[in-house]
Parts: structure tokens; sequence; C-alpha cells
């Protein structure tokens, strides 16, 4: 046991990238990429953006390049000519002409180049050393060489190198905040373009130091769970601060630029290499156009790390070892069909690897890592098809989860220093099958006596309609075998039994087992007497007996019965209605609680719904209308007797004789009739608002006449008085 | 009292407790009615009432402010006390009409 775990140990730590699935880029990538890269009425709008649809289009050899070079093309040469551009823009207009060859005249170069060259002089930042630098490298690979060259190659390097820090990483300017990876990269690539335009050879010392730098560098790479490695710059700025994968590709070019260059290998190992490749392919497909030019862009950096040595004898030197990727495509197989096992080994851009060989070395079930089931079979090849597979699943292969460990074998022993393999690869494969379910039984027991009532077969791999009795003092048991191909017992994830009552209340019970046998016991007794135990020594019951009954709400009636077994290895996962059962349950007692309320059919809300009578209150019994009218004349008899009254008593003695105060006492009389004559208009039919406006003119006017009214008769008085 | 002691406008009015006794039979015979017919727009019966009742009252003020023998109001001219009883009825009787509904 000791010697098995301490095996496991030291397999384990062998492989470097824990057990996960990484497979190289397909044609799904290509389609992406069409689809995130789409010309906007011919062009893919600035220069950056076009130089990596472009750049994307290249690697992965899809035809895009002639429908957008009359658009683009004026642009590139506008950039080029003018005089105005900024570094970036000629930077990226001399890539884009790279790929699309528009016709520019040489003094347009030779401007450029001059101008490049003052620039690179006195530079300061190391955006600006990039660009310049690359921009003179661009001129060089376009044919005008001679005016690329740098004199001063070691000054500028020198120049360059001041940036760098202790830990490998770069500033970006000699006064600048801090220091980051993504920086490292792009210097690195200056660096390299330093030393491919030298007129003269760059110092050696100072080469080796970038070296050491490089290895410092990648002293700080960063790595996920399942083994992937990656680049991350703390956050500084937020504005410019690079995501991993930016930062990352940034390296992935700047190392492999510089190691193109420089003669002698960079010691990085190869498993960091491979894992920084399985960085890039456990993305999947990026969702942005940017993402997706720096995967593909870092791959084929990865892939095509190569320089040519000595062409004749055709002997190529890989500067940083090149990934190979292995892939399994189909990672279920079935007993069932005889599946075979198949897997692929290719580069990272899905090309063709060198000749070599699969051997599947260990194989440990996800359950139990206790012994492999296959010790070292290799896998036969199939040239058609590149495809490496396994003839026939080993004997001992049951159904269920393993993790199969794969090792590469290259067949040239000399290549092992160009390509990285990584020791072992961890593949997790599920086998699936069809399990078999016999002795599959459904028995009414009665609980006193424990003698059988009724006792059903039921045939689980097809139709049942079983039709049972029971009551509280019953217990339903239901018991059946599941059995792998193989012979050995199988748990499968999901064992339920449903009983569903006629008002569609339903209760679920989990299928509980022990060894082979899948029992359940439903008991209904009221009395808390445990009597689970006596009959069989297989099933698990942990039943509360009176919250069985209660469980069910008392209700008792048809119960459906439905059986439901499932698992993720299983082909011949089923739900099945088994029949039904009718339960004798007591009386419900006072206090018991109530089924839940069955969710209503929602689209009978959407029907007309129920008439609604308003009830309305009784209206208050008016009188007869001639009893109103009737009391009405009474009332108005008094003022008839009061007119009459007043021409009796002659009261009118005192009128006024003389005219003006004559005319006031009558005015006075009339206003005080139209104010009342107002009234009853106010009561008829006016609202209170017209009635106070009208009030008011009346009322100023009665009281102006009433007052000269007045007043004279008091004055008519007082002479009398004094007299 | 003497009819003459009074000028014209009050004479009619007031003349006597006959008057108020007058108002009295009114208010008896709006509350006679309503139990009769029941109280259905209970503000109409209620305007009755307070007409009565207002008017009644306003007419004693009157009374009292306008007898020569009292001895209070002895320097308030009868014209004056007329016309703020004249005024006083104007607003009542507003204020009943728009109770009445």
């Amino acid at each position: 046991m000791a010697r098995n775990l301490g095996f496991l140990v030291l397999i384990l730590s062998l492989s470097i990238c824990q057990a996960a699935i990484f497979r190289p880029i397909t044609d799904t990538h290509r389609s992406a990429a069409l689809e995130l890269f789409t010309p906007i009425d011919g062009s893919f709008g600035s220069l950056d953006d076009t130089y990596e649809a472009l750049r994307t289009f290249e690697i992965l050899g899809i035809e895009g390049k002639t429908d957008i070079t009359p658009m683009t093309c004026p642009l590139v040469v506008e950039n080029l000519g003018s005089s105005s551009s900024s570094l970036k823009d000629l930077f990226y207009a001399l890539r884009v002409n790279g790929i699309l060859k528009c016709e520019i005249s040489a003094e347009v170069f030779e401007g450029i180049s001059s101008k490049l060259q003052a620039i690179v002089k006195d530079a300061s930042l190391l955006l600006d050393f990039y660009y310049s630098i690359g921009s003179l490298v661009l001129i060089k690979d376009q044919g005008f060489k001679s005016n690329a060259l740098l004199g001063d190659a070691d000054g500028i390097f020198h120049s360059i190198k001041t940036l760098s820090q202790s830990d490998g990483r770069w500033r970006h300017s000699s006064n600048g905040p801090g220091s980051t990876i993504y920086g490292a990269g792009i210097a690195l690539e200056a660096l390299a373009g330093v030393v491919s335009l030298a007129s003269t050879e760059v110092d050696q010392s100072m080469i080796g130091t970038v070296k050491n730098d490089i290895i410092k560098l990648f002293d700080g790479l960063e790595s996920y769970d399942d083994g992937t490695f990656y680049f991350d710059d703390k956050l500084v700025d937020a504005r410019e601060h690079q995501s991993s994968l930016s930062t990352t590709s940034s390296v992935i070019r700047g190392v492999t630029a510089f190691a193109a260059v420089t003669s002698g290998s960079l010691n990085l190992p190869g498993d960091k290499i491979l894992c920084l490749a399985k960085f890039f392919l456990a993305i999947g497909i990026p969702g942005s156009a940017k993402d997706l030019f720096n995967q593909i862009d870092s791959l084929a950096c990865l892939e095509n790390n190569r320089q040519v040595i000595n062409v004749e004898m055709s002997f190529f030197w890989y500067r940083v070892s090149i990934p190979l990727i292995l892939s399994v495509p189909a990672t279920v197989l079935s007993l069932t069909k005889n599946d075979q096992l198949k897997v692929k080994v290719n580069t990272v851009l899905g090309s063709n690897a060198p000749p070599l060989t699969v051997k599947l070395v260990k194989a440990f079930s996800s359950d139990s890592k206790a012994n492999s089931i296959v010790e070292n079979q290799e896998l036969k090849f199939d040239p058609e098809s590149s495809v490496h597979f396994l003839d026939g699943l080993p004997n001992s292969v049951d159904i269920g989860k393993y993790i199969f460990f794969f090792k590469v074998v290259l067949h040239d022993p000399e290549q092992k220093k160009v390509y990285a393999t990584g020791g072992q690869t961890q593949v997790p494969i599920v086998v699936t099958g069809f399990i078999k379910i016999d002795n599959a039984e459904i028995t009414v027991v009665d609980s006193d006596l424990g003698s059988i009532e009724t006792n059903q077969k039921l045939d689980l791999h097809g139709e049942n309609d079983v039709s049972l009795s029971a009551n509280h003092l019953q217990k339903l048991r239901l018991s059946f075998q599941m059995t792998t191909p193989l012979g050995h017992a199988f748990k499968p994830h999901q064992a339920f039994l449903k009983l569903r009552h006629e008002s569609r209340v339903e209760h679920i019970f989990v299928v509980g087992n022990s060894g082979k046998q899948f029992v359940i016991v439903l008991v209904k007794f009221l009395q808390p007497i445990y009597l689970c135990g006596i009959f069989s020594p297989i099933y698990a019951c942990a039943y509360d007996f009176l919250g069985l009954v209660e469980k069910f709400y008392y209700l008792s009636g048809r119960y459906d019965i439905q059986l439901t077994v499932g698992d993720a290895t299983m082909e011949n996962s089923f739900l099945q209605a088994l029949g039904h059962v009718e339960l004798d349950l007591p009386e419900p007692p006072e206090k018991a609680t109530r089924p839940p309320l069955q969710p209503v059919d929602p689209y009978l809300i959407y029907g007309p719904k129920q008439e609604i009578t308003h009830i309305f209150r009784k209206p208050e019994k008016r009188p007869a209308q001639e009893l109103s009218l009737a009391f009405l004349g009474l009332m108005l008899l008094p003022f008839f007797g009061f007119i009459i009254g007043l021409t009796r008593l002659g009261n009118l003695k005192n009128f006024p004789t003389s005219t003006v105060p004559a005319i006031f006492a009558v005015l006075f009389h009339v206003g005080i009739a139209s104010v009342l004559l107002l009234y009853l208009l106010f009561w008829l039919k006016l609202d209170l608002f017209t009635t106070l406006k009208a009030l008011g003119f009346l009322g100023a006017f009665l009281l102006f006449v009433g007052h000269r009214a007045l007043s004279h008769l008091a004055s008519t008085s007082a002479k009398l008085k004094s007299a | 009292m003497q009819d003459s002691n009074k000028p014209y406008e009050t004479k009619v009015i007031v003349g006597g407790g006959e008057k108020v006794q007058q108002w009295s039979v009114y208010l008896i015979a709006v509350v006679v009615y309503m139990a009769i017919v029941g109280s259905f727009p209970f503000n109409s019966f209620l305007s009755g009432v307070l007409s009565c009742v207002g008017t009644a009252v306003l007419a004693i003020c009157l009374r009292i402010q306008v007898n020569k023998e009292n001895k209070e109001f002895k320097d308030l001219p009868p014209e004056r006390a007329f016309a703020d009883f004249v005024l006083c009825n104007l607003v009542l009787h507003l204020v009943i009409m728009n109770f009445l509904g």
C-alpha cells in the first residue's frame, strides 16, 4: 500500500499539468476569426486593427486580403508619406504593407528611415524605441536594407537595457512609475530588432545579461489550478493595465524574437513553454478580436520559432521548444458500442507532429486509485487520419470514471531538445454501459405478522402496471438489484420513488442500498414501535413512523407509483411508472396539516373571469311627490300671509316721500329681493363660486344703497326728535 | 308694545312675541315632516331647522336692540340694528342654501 502510494505521488509529480483537456487550434477558430474580423465598408478600421486582422488570417490560412486592399492601401500610403504621422501609425502602416504589399516608392522609404534613425538616437521612452526599431526592421524586411541599418547598435542596446529592473521587468521610461512584464516583452522585441539591424556585431556580454533577465522573468510565472502558466502584471495604473493574455503574448513575442537573433539556446525548460502554450489553448475561442489576435499570434510564435542556420544541410535549430499538444477528441466511451480510445498529437496550430508513439502508461479509476488497470500499453497509429488508437479497451475496464495517463515518445531522440511534450498527460475518461436490473419486486407486507400479503414481480427493463392496496398498518417494500456488465455492484447517482396522489400531491423517497440490493420500505405505523430490521438485513430504513402518515396529509386514495433510476455512466437510465397503490389512511385529527395547494394551470388565469354582482345599498325611502308638494305649499302660506299683513297694517307710512331717498329705499328693497333670488338660483343650478362672485357685486351695491336709505331715515327721525 | 315706537321696518318683522311663536311653529312643522318622510337628505332637514332657529334668534336680537326701554343699547340707532339684522340674515341664508344641497 505504501509502495503504491509512493508510486502514485511520483507519477503525479511527473505530470506537470493536471487532468484537463486542451485542444489545438481547429476550424472553429477559423470561423470565429471570420466572424470577429468583419470588414466594414471594405476596411477594418484603424491600422492596428487592420494589421491584427490580416496577421490572424495569414496564420490561420484564411484568404481575405484582396477584399480590403483597395480601401486600405491608400490609407497606408498616406500614413507613410505624411510627415505628421505618429510613430505608432508609421509602425502599423509598415506592418500592414508587409502583408498587403502596396506600391510604395523608394523615396518614401528613404525619407522614413532617415527620420527614424534620428528618433532612435534621441529616444528615451520604451515605446518610442519599440516603434522606431520595429519600423526599421520592417523596412529592412521589405527590401530596403541599406537605409535601415543602425550605426551605433551597442549604444542603443545599452539605452534600452538601462530601463530594465533586477527582477526581469522593464520600466517604460527612465523616470516612470513602475515596471511591468508587458514592458519586458516589448523591450525584448526591440532588443532583438537592434541585434538584427546592427551593422557590426553587438557586445556578447550584454546579450548574456539579457538572457539572464529572461530567466529571471520566467521565475515570475504564475499558474492556474489546471496547470497552465501565465504572466500577469499587478494593477498599477488602471488606464494602461494589460490583461494577463496580452502580457503573456507580449512576453512570448519578445522571447521568441530574441531567441531567433541570438546564438545558443535560452535554457528555458520545455515544460514551462508547454504550459504557456496550454494557457493560450485553454482560452478556447476568445470573445474579442484583440484577444483572438493575441492568442493566435503567440501560438504562431511558439510554433514557428526556428532559425535557419545552414540551408544546404536543411538543418533547423529551434530556440524555444515547440510545444506538442495531446488531445482526446472523445472522452466518453461506450462499452455497448465498443468505442475505441482515440488520441491525437498536434502542434498548437493543428499541424502534424513529427513521428512519435503514444503510450498509455497507467489508468486509475476515479474512486479508488489503488491499482492501475493498464500497464504501458502502446497505441497504434493510423497515418490516414493521424490518430493514435487503442485496439479495444482492456477487459478489466468497467463502467465508471477513470483517469488515463498518456506519454508521448518521439522516435528521433535528437528532437527531444526541439519539442516539448510535457512528461505524462492526464485525461479524464468516462466509460458508459448498459446496467442490468433484475430481481425487482414490489411487496405489501403486514407489519404485525410479517406475512407478505401481496407480492408482484417487476420487469424494470419493460412495462409494468401493478395494482396494490394497503392500509396504514402495512409496509410497502420495493427491491431490485443492479449489476454492471462485468458483474460488479452498481450504485447510481439517483434512485427515487415517487408516490403521487390523485389531487396531485407528491411524495418523493430516496431508495437506499447495501451491497447490490436496493430496497425501500415505507412504514405507516401510528404507534412509535420500531420494527424495522426484522425481516431482512439488507435494507436501510429510518423513517419517522408517525411522520409518514402525517407526511401524506392523511390523504387516502389512489397513489401512482413512479421509479426513477439514473447515472451519468448508465446508458439505460429510466423513469418508469410502475402502477398504483390504494392507500387507506385514518381520518385526519383536528390540527393536522393540510396538503399544500397545488399550482394552478397558468393558462387558466388568462380566461374570462367570474361575473361580479355588485350589491348596492337599498335606496332610502323618499316621500311621495304629492306629499312633498303639499308641504311646500304649507311652508309658503305664511309668506303670503306676511305680504297680506303688510298691506293691511299699512306699515308704509315712514316710507320716504322725496325723490332721491325714495329711489334709494326702493333700490334697497330691490337689492334684498335680488339677493334672495340669487340664493334661489344658487340652490337650483349655480355653484358656490359663481354665487359668491355675484353676491360680491350685489352686496357692494346693497351696502351703498342701504347706507344711503337708512342714514336718510335716521336723519329724519333725529330731526323729529330734536324738533 | 307701541307700534308707533318702532320704525316701519322693524314693526313687521318683530311685531310682538307672536313672530317668535310663528318661527317655533315652523320648526315643529319641519321636524314633523321629517318624522313622516324619513331623514334621507339629512342635510336638507338640518338646513331647514337651522333656518328657523337662526332667523328666530336674529329677530329676537333685533327686538332687544331696538327696544327703547333697553338701557344697554341706548346709543345704538335702530337703523344700524336693522342693517345688522339684514346683513346677518343674508349671510345665514347663503349658508343655508349651500347646505340645502
